[in-house]
C-alpha cells in the first residue's frame, strides 16, 4: 500500500499530455500495455514486439524486442504485460506455451530473462502481482494456472482449474492474495494464491467463454467479466453468493474490458469479431454506450487506460497494425445522436409516450398522474459530475389511459365469445350473429348478418325465419366502442442522473405539467366542428379515427369528466349513411347490379326508421346466390378498412366457399392475421383458435401446427420426460398422476406452479373449493389463477 | 392425383408419429392401398411372361410401395408397423407378386450387419433419439445407423442437421437441398445426393435443376466455385470469391444466406466422407439397395463390384490371418502414449525443431499416397451436379506456390468463428459447437480390449493431423507426437477419406487398426468428419471476416 501511494503522488507530479494519434505497427497487435509513468507502451502480436515512447504529438518506436535471425515462436505474443512497479519488467504469454520474461535493463541485445515452458499449450494470459515485483501468474489453455516466482527457474505453484482452457487471470487490486480467473466454459473461480489445491469459489458467470475479467481498481469487492454471450457483468463479490449487480449488453463477443480509472461506473470494451469500436460504458446506463472510439478498421485486441489515476487517455493496438491514443474528449457520444422519444400502446389502449423535456413546453393545465413516478422509478443517484456527464436527458413520460368504465374495446371481446362461426346451418348462424351484434348495440353489424342469410340462403329455407327477424333500428343506439375515456395521467420520468431527486418537483401544483401534445390539442379543439365534419364526410377508416381520439382525450383531460358529445354525433354521422353510400356507390359502378340495389333499396320501410331493411316477400327469389359476391366482397373491405377485421373474418368463415373464391388469399390471409392477433392480445385464445380452425387459408391453418412442442419433467424423479406417454422411462412410474384421484391424467391437466402437484382440471377445482392447501399434502398453498 | 400423392404422403408420414393408433390406421390404409394395387395388376403376374413391359406404369408403382414397405420392415423404430410390414410383404408375396429383398448386408459395407445396433433391440434412449429421427424424416438412415454406436453424439448430429435443413433458416427449402446435393456431388457420393434428390423434389424443388448446374438458377450456379474450392482446397478461398458471390447484382447472396451455404456445403462435404469412410450402403428402398431379383442369380452386390469389392470373403481371411502377426499394435500404440505423456515434461524440443516438424509432417502427409487406381463407378450421374470434375485435392504445400499457414491461434472456431457464425445465422453456432466439442471429447476410456485408457492424446493428434492436411496450425502442439502415435496405413487411410473420400475401400478401412471395434472406426470417422468440416468453416468463415473487415 505504501509503495502504491508513492507511485501515485510520484505519478502525479508529471501531468500527461498529448492529442488523439497513431501510428503503423508492421503487424498485427496482439495485446498492449503501458510502463507505469504512462511514457511507454509495449506492443506484442505474432509477428510484432515493440516498444513504443508516447510523446506529445505521435509515437516513437522505442526498442525492437523481437531480435534474431530466426524468430522462434516464443516471440509469438498472445499477452503482454508491463510490471507495475519495476520498469524494466515484462512478461509476454507466447502461442506455443512458453512464458517468457523480458530484462530492459539487460545490455545486449536480446533482451529475454527467463523462459518458462511448463504450460502444454497456448498461454492466453499473464498478471504480474500489482504489488509484488517478483510474482506472476499465467493462465493457460491447458487449464492450469502457475504461479512463478521469478528467482526460480520453475512454477511455484501449480492451480488446475478442473475445467476448461484459462481464458484471463488477474490479481485482485485490493486483496494481496486473491485472484481470479476466467474459463472457457463460463466459470469465474477465485483463488487464493498460498492454496493451490482447490479454489476459494467458483461461479458461472456467462454462457460460452469468459474472454476477460478484471477487477475494480477502487472498489474492492467488484469484478468485470465479458464473455462470448456479447455480455459484460459486474460481479459484487463481497456477498456470499457472488452477486450479479450489472450487466450490459453489447453487440459483439466481450474481448477485453477494462475500468476506467478514476470514475467509478465506467468500463472499456472492446470485442474480438466484427465489431471495430471501442466503447465506454456507465454501467448503469447499459443501453447505450457512454462514449465510442471508432478510428480502427480492423478488431482492437489490447486496450489499456494510458495511466492509472488518469480517466482521458485510452491506448489500443489493433488487427488492423495500428497503435492508436485515444482522446476521452474526441471520443464520439452516441447519446448526442440517439432519439429520446418514444411511444407505447398498452394493452387496453393505454398510450405511453415519454419525450425530452426541452420538446415540451412548459405550460400545462393538467393534473399529475395521481400516482406520481411510482411506477417508474428513477435509477441513477450519482451526484453530478459536470464535467463527464451524459447529455443531461431528462424525459418526461405521459401515459394516457382509457377510463374504467368504458372499456372501449368491451364489444369486440363480447362479439368474438358469442358469434357462432360454425357447427350450425348457414342461416341460423346468420340469425344468431345478428342477434349477438343487436345485443351489443351494434345495428349496422346485425342488419349486414341479416342481409347475408337472405343473399345466400336457399330461397327454401327463407321462409322460416319471418319478417320480424329484421333488426330495429328505430332508435339507433350508440356504438360505444370508441367511447372511451382519459383519467388524466400523466408522470414525468427523470432519467437524468444528474437530476436525481428532482422528481419531488413536479408533484408540486406549481410546477410546470407538460402536456405533450399541448399545442395540437388546442389546435383541434378549436375546430372540433370541422373534424366532425370531415368523419361524417370522408369515412375516415378507424384506424385513424382511433389515432385521433386518444389526442383529442388528451385535451379534454381535465379534473372534471366532460360528457363526450363529440362521439355520439361522431358516430352517428358515420353509421348511418355510410352503407347507403355505399350502395350507392356499387350502383353507380355496375349499372348492370343496379336493378338489385334499387330492388333493395326500396324494400327499405317497413316498420324501421332504418334506411335498410330487407323484407322476404319482394326478394326475388331467382338471383343466385353468387350474384351478390361483388356486393359482398365490398362490403367485407369496407369493414375491413374501418378497423372492424373482426366482422370481415367472420363473414368469410361463416360463408365460407360461398365469398372465398371472390377474394384473393393474400388479403384472407391479412385479415386473418390481423384477426388473430387482436384476439391473441384480448387473451381470448379459444376463440382464435377456434378461427384458425376453421380457417381455409393454408397459411393460417398451418398456425395450429407450430411449436406444439410441450417439455415436460416426471413428477417423481423430476428429469425431463425424454418419450412420450404415461410413463417415465427412468422411474418408471405414471408421470402425471392427479393429485387428487390418483390416476393417471389424460387430457387437461392443471398444476400449481409453486409446488408443481395437480391433476385433473375438475378434481382441482372442486378441491380447492373446500380447501386451500395442495391435495397432494405437500403443505404447500396452491395458487392457480 | 396430386391430392391422392398428397394423401400418401401424409399416410406415410403418420407411420412416424409417436401415436401408436394413428400408426394403426396408417398402417391400414397402406396396406389396403397395396391390396388394391396388387388385384389392378391383374391375375398372378407370373403367368405373364414380363410383367414390366405390360403393366408398365402401375408395376413400378407398385414396386416403389413395395420397397419402401421392405425398408420400414427393417428399418422403421416402431415394433408394430415393422410387423405389419413383413406380414403384408408376405401376404402379397402369398398372391404371387414378387417382392423385393435387400442387397448388400446392413447400413455399410464395412462393419457386419451383427455388429451395428438392430433397430429392435436398442436401449431406450437410442430408441427415443431413432423416434425422433423417424418422425422428423419420415427414415432412419443408414447413416445415423452406424452412428448409433454413439448416440451422444448421433443426438447432437441430428439436431444440428434438422436445423440446418428443417428450421428457420435464410435460404429457402429446396434451396437447402440443391445445396446439399451440389456438396455431396463434389465428392461423388451418390448416396447423399439421392437422398437429397428425393427431399428436393418432395419439397417442391424443380425437376429441371437436377439436370445439372446449367439447369439451376444464377444464384446457385455462382456457389459452384465456393463449393469446389471449399471441397478440395479451401486454403485457396480469398475475400474476391466471398466479394463475387455478394455483389453480383440480382443474384446475389446475402451474408446470412452465405453462411447458412457454407455451413450446408461443409456439412456435406464432411458427411460425404463419413458415408464412404464407413463404407455406407445405399437406402433399402431406394436404387441399389434392394432387388426383385431372385436370391440365387447374383451372390454379390451391385455395389460392391462396382467399387472392387467382390472378393470381400477372399479378403477377410487373409485378414484374419493378418491379425496375429499384429496382435501388439495396441499395445505398442499405449507404449507409446505413455512415453510421449512422460517424457514430454523431461526434453523439450526447440523452437525450431518444433516448426520443422509440422513443415514435415505436412510435407509427408502429401506423400502418403491415396489409392491411385481404384476406379469409382457412380450409380447415378452425380458428375452433372457441378462443374470441372478434374478439380481435386491438391497437396497444401507444393512446391512453387507457397500458401501461408493458417493459424488457429489467430483465427480459431471457439472464439471467432462462433461469433461470426453465431451473428449471421441465430442458434447454429452454438449447435455447431456442441457439436465438435462432442466429437471432440466423446471417449469411453478404451481402446480395444483395454479399459481406462486417457485418449486424450490420441484424438488430438488425429485432429491436429488433418488440419494439418489443411495447412492449419496449432503453435502449441508437438507434430512429433503425430508420427509416434498415427501409423502409415492409419495415415493412408485418413488422407484418403479427407481429400478424395470417394476413393476409400474396404481394404483400407481393415487395414488400419485391425484390432480395435468398429464402434471405435467410428469414433474415428466422426473425428475425421468433423474435423475436416471445422477446417473448411474455418478457411469459409476467415475469407467472410476479411471481405467485412
Amino acid at each position: 500500500m505504501e509503495k502504491m501511494s508513492r507511485v501515485t503522488t510520484a505519478l502525479g507530479s508529471s501531468a500527461i499530455s498529448g492529442r488523439t494519434m497513431f501510428c503503423h505497427l508492421d503487424a498485427p497487435a496482439n495485446a498492449i500495455s503501458v510502463c507505469r509513468d504512462a511514457t511507454q507502451v509495449v506492443v506484442a502480436g505474432r509477428n510484432i514486439f515493440k516498444i513504443y515512447g508516447l510523446e506529445e504529438e505521435q509515437f516513437v518506436e522505442k526498442l525492437n524486442l523481437r531480435v534474431g535471425r530466426k524468430p522462434s515462436l516464443n516471440f509469438s505474443c498472445a499477452d503482454v504485460m508491463w510490471h507495475q512497479m519495476e520498469e524494466n519488467l515484462l512478461a509476454t504469454a507466447a502461442t506455443n506455451g512458453a512464458v517468457v520474461t523480458w530484462n530492459l535493463g539487460k545490455p545486449s541485445r536480446n533482451k529475454q530473462d527467463q523462459l518458462f515452458t511448463e504450460h502444454k499449450r497456448t498461454v492466453n494470459k499473464v498478471c504480474f502481482h500489482p504489488t509484488e515485483v517478483y510474482m506472476l501468474l499465467s493462465g493457460s489453455q491447458d487449464g492450469y494456472m502457475k504461479c512463478f516466482d521469478l528467482r526460480k527457474k520453475e512454477s511455484v505453484s501449480t492451480f488446475s482449474g478442473q475445467s476448461e482452457s484459462v481464458r484471463d487471470v488477474q490479481f485482485s487490486m485490493k486483496d494481496y492474495f486473491t485472484f481470479a480467473a476466467s474459463f472457457e466454459n463460463g466459470n469465474v473461480q477465485l483463488w487464493d494464491i498460498r492454496r493451490p489445491d482447490r479454489y476459494e469459489r467458483m461461479f458461472t458467470a456467462h454462457t460460452g467463454p469468459v474472454f476477460c475479467c478484471d477487477w475494480h481498481p477502487d472498489d474492492r469487492g467488484w469484478l468485470a467479466t465479458g464473455g462470448r454471450d456479447k455480455m459484460v457483468k459486474v460481479w459484487d463479490m463481497t456477498t456470499n453468493r457472488a452477486k450479479e449487480i450489472y450487466c450490459v449488453q453489447t453487440i459483439a463477443s466481450v474481448a477485453r474490458v477494462k475500468w476506467r480509472p478514476e470514475r467509478k461506473w465506467h468500463l472499456a470494451t472492446c470485442s474480438m469479431m466484427v465489431d471495430h469500436n471501442i466503447y465506454v460504458w456507465d454501467v448503469r446506463r447499459p443501453f447505450i454506450p457512454f462514449a465510442t472510439f471508432e478510428e480502427h478498421k480492423d478488431v482492437t485486441t489490447g486496450i489499456v487506460w494510458r495511466h492509472q489515476h488518469d480517466p482521458y487517455f485510452l491506448l489500443s493496438g489493433s488487427k488492423d497494425s495500428t497503435l492508436y491514443q485515444h482522446m476521452f474528449k474526441d471520443a464520439s457520444r452516441p447519446v448526442d445522436r440517439a432519439n429520446p422519444e418514444g411511444l407505447c400502446f398498452g394493452l387496453f389502449g393505454d398510450l405511453a409516450f415519454a419525450a425530452k423535456e426541452s420538446l415540451i413546453s412548459g405550460d400545462s393545465n393538467r393534473k399529475p398522474y395521481p400516482g406520481g413516478d411510482r411506477r417508474y422509478p428513477i435509477f441513477f443517484f450519482k451526484k453530478p459530475d459536470l464535467t463527464e456527464q451524459f447529455a443531461h436527458v431528462s424525459s418526461a413520460l405521459s401515459v394516457f389511459e382509457s377510463s374504467l368504465e368504458s372499456r372501449h374495446m368491451d364489444w369486440f371481446v363480447k362479439t368474438a365469445r358469442l358469434y357462432l362461426l360454425g357447427g350450425k346451418p348457414f342461416a341460423e348462424l346468420c340469425d344468431h350473429n345478428a342477434k349477438v351484434a343487436k345485443e351489443l348495440n351494434r345495428p349496422q353489424v346485425s342488419t349486414t348478418w341479416t342481409m347475408l342469410r337472405l343473399m345466400f340462403s336457399d330461397p327454401a329455407n327463407l321462409s322460416t325465419p319471418g319478417p320480424n327477424n329484421i333488426s330495429k333500428l328505430g332508435n339507433l343506439p350508440l356504438m360505444n366502442s370508441f367511447s372511451m375515456k382519459e383519467m388524466g395521467t400523466e408522470s414525468r420520468l427523470d432519467r437524468s442522473k444528474g437530476e436525481s431527486r428532482q422528481d419531488n418537483i413536479h408533484l408540486e401544483p406549481g410546477n410546470s405539467l407538460i402536456n405533450s401534445n399541448n399545442d395540437e390539442n388546442e389546435e383541434t379543439e378549436g375546430s372540433e366542428g370541422q373534424a366532425e365534419y370531415m368523419f361524417g364526410d370522408a369515412e375516415l377508416d378507424d384506424d385513424d379515427l382511433y389515432s385521433m381520439e386518444h389526442e383529442i382525450q388528451a385535451v379534454e383531460e381535465q379534473e372534471y369528466t366532460l360528457p363526450q358529445e363529440a362521439f355520439p354525433l361522431r358516430h352517428e354521422i358515420m353509421d348511418n349513411p355510410s352503407v347507403p353510400e355505399h350502395l350507392q356507390q356499387d350502383k353507380a359502378d355496375s349499372p348492370h347490379a343496379s336493378g338489385n340495389e334499387a330492388e333493395v333499396m326500396c324494400l327499405t320501410p317497413i316498420e324501421s326508421l332504418s334506411l335498410i331493411a330487407i323484407s322476404q316477400p319482394l326478394f326475388s327469389p331467382h338471383l343466385p346466390a353468387h350474384f351478390f359476391c361483388p356486393v359482398v366482397r365490398e362490403m367485407l373491405s369496407h369493414y375491413a378498412e374501418q378497423g372492424d377485421v373482426q366482422m370481415a373474418v367472420s363473414v368469410l368463415i361463416v360463408l365460407g366457399d360461398r365469398i372465398r373464391k371472390e377474394i384473393d388469399d393474400l388479403t384472407q390471409e391479412h385479415w386473418y392475421m390481423s384477426y388473430i392477433d387482436l384476439l391473441q392480445r384480448f387473451e381470448l385464445w379459444n376463440v382464435s383458435n377456434e378461427v384458425i380452425k376453421l380457417s381455409t387459408c393454408s397459411a393460417i391453418t398451418c398456425l395450429n401446427q407450430t411449436s406444439t412442442t410441450l417439455h415436460v419433467n416426471c413428477s417423481n424423479c423430476k428429469r425431463p420426460m425424454s418419450n412420450r406417454g404415461w410413463i417415465c422411462d427412468r422411474c418408471h412410474q405414471c408421470a402425471s398422476v392427479c393429485a387428487v384421484c390418483h390416476h393417471v391424467v389424460k387430457g387437461l391437466f392443471v398444476w400449481c406452479q409453486g409446488c408443481s402437484h395437480g391433476g385433473h382440471l375438475e378434481h382441482v377445482m372442486n378441491w380447492l373449493k373446500s380447501n386451500s392447501h395442495c391435495p397432494a399434502g405437500c403443505g404447500h398453498l396452491c395458487e392457480y389463477t | 392425383m396430386d391430392i391422392q400423392d398428397h394423401n400418401a404422403t401424409a399416410r406415410w408420414e403418420a407411420l412416424g408419429s409417436r401415436d401408436a393408433r394413428s400408426r394403426g390406421t396408417a398402417m391400414e390404409h397402406i396396406s389396403q392401398e397395396v391390396m388394391r394395387r396388387v388385384e389392378s395388376i391383374g391375375p398372378i403376374p407370373a403367368t405373364v411372361p414380363s410383367p414390366l413391359a405390360t403393366a408398365g406404369h402401375s408395376t413400378s408403382d407398385l414396386n416403389d410401395i413395395l420397397a419402401r414397405l421392405l425398408m420400414m420392415s427393417k428399418r422403421c423404430p416402431f415394433d408394430d408397423v415393422r410387423e405389419r410390414c413383413v406380414w403384408l410383404l408376405q401376404n402379397v408375396q402369398d398372391l404371387g407378386v414378387r417382392i423385393p429383398r435387400t442387397l448388400g448386408n446392413g447400413p455399410s459395407r464395412f462393419i457386419p450387419e451383427k455388429e451395428i445396433l438392430q433397430v429392435s433391440k436398442v436401449d431406450p434412449r437410442t430408441q427415443s433419439i431413432f423416434e425422433d429421427a423417424f418422425a422428423a424424416l419420415g427414415r432412419l438412415d443408414n447413416i445415423s445407423l452406424v452412428m448409433g454406436f454413439h448416440p451422444q453424439y448421433l443426438e447432437s448430429f441430428l439436431r444440428t442437421q434438422h436445423y440446418l435443413l428443417q428450421m428457420d433458416g435464410p435460404l429457402s427449402l429446396h434451396y437447402r437441398h440443391y445445396i446439399g446435393i451440389m456438396a455431396a456431388a463434389r465428392h461423388q457420393c451418390s448416396y447423399l445426393v439421392n437422398l437429397h434428390v428425393n427431399d428436393f423434389l418432395q419439397v417442391g424443388g424443380d425437376s429441371k435443376w437436377l439436370n445439372g448446374l446449367d439447369g439451376a438458377p444464377q444464384k446457385l450456379q455462382a456457389l459452384g466455385e465456393l463449393n469446389k474450392i471449399l471441397a478440395h482446397r479451401p486454403w485457396l478461398l480469398t475475400k474476391a470469391h466471398i466479394e463475387h458471390l455478394l455483389k453480383a447484382e440480382e443474384h446475389s447472396w446475402s451474408l446470412a444466406e452465405l453462411i447458412h451455404a457454407v455451413v450446408l456445403l461443409t456439412h456435406y462435404h464432411s458427411l460425404a466422407s463419413f458415408t464412404f469412410g464407413c463404407g455406407i450402403t445405399p437406402e433399402i428402398h431406394s436404387n441399389g439397395g434392394h432387388t426383385f431379383r431372385p436370391p440365387s442369380l447374383s451372390q454379390y452386390c451391385v455395389c460392391d463390384i462396382a467399387n472392387g469389392n467382390g472378393h470381400g470373403h477372399l479378403e477377410e481371411r487373409r485378414g484374419n490371418h493378418q491379425v496375429s502377426e499384429v496382435s501388439g499394435e495396441v499395445e505398442v500404440l499405449m507404449e507409446r502414449m505413455k512415453q510421449l505423456q512422460e517424457c514430454r515434461d523431461e526434453e523439450e524440443a526447440s523452437q525450431e525443431e518444433m516448426a520443422t516438424r509440422f513443415e514435415r509432417e505436412k510435407t509427408e502427409s502429401m506423400l502418403v499416397a491415396t489409392a491411385e487406381d481404384e476406379e469409382c463407378v457412380p450409380s447415378r450421374d452425380v458428375s452433372r451436379h457441378f462443374e470441372d470434375p478434374s478439380y481435386g485435392y491438391k497437396d497444401f504445400s507444393r512446391r512453387g506456390e507457397h500458401v501461408p499457414t493458417f493459424r488457429v491461434q489467430d483465427y480459431s472456431w471457439e472464439d471467432h468463428g462462433y461469433s461470426l457464425v453465431n451473428r449471421l445465422y441465430p442458434d447454429v453456432g452454438q449447435l455447431l459447437d456442441e457439436k465438435f466439442q462432442m466429437a471432440y471429447n466423446l471417449t469411453y476410456n478404451t481402446m480395444a480390449m483395454h479399459k481406462d485408457v486417457d485418449t486424450t492424446m490420441l484424438r488430438r493428434a488425429i485432429w491436429n493431423y488433418i488440419h494439418c492436411m489443411f495447412g492449419i496450425r496449432y503453435d502449441d502442439y508437438d507434430y512429433g507426437e503425430i508420427n509416434q502415435l498415427l501409423d502409415r496405413s492409419f495415415k493412408v487411410y485418413i488422407k484418403t477419406m479427407v481429400c478424395s473420400p470417394e476413393k476409400t475401400t474396404k481394404r483400407m478401412y481393415e487395414s488400419f487398426w485391425r484390432q480395435f471395434q468398429h464402434s471405435e472406426k467410428v469414433h474415428v470417422n466422426l473425428l475425421l468428419m468433423e474435423a475436416r468440416m471445422q477446417a473448411e468453416l474455418l478457411y469459409a468463415l476467415r475469407a467472410i471476416t476479411r471481405y467485412m473487415t
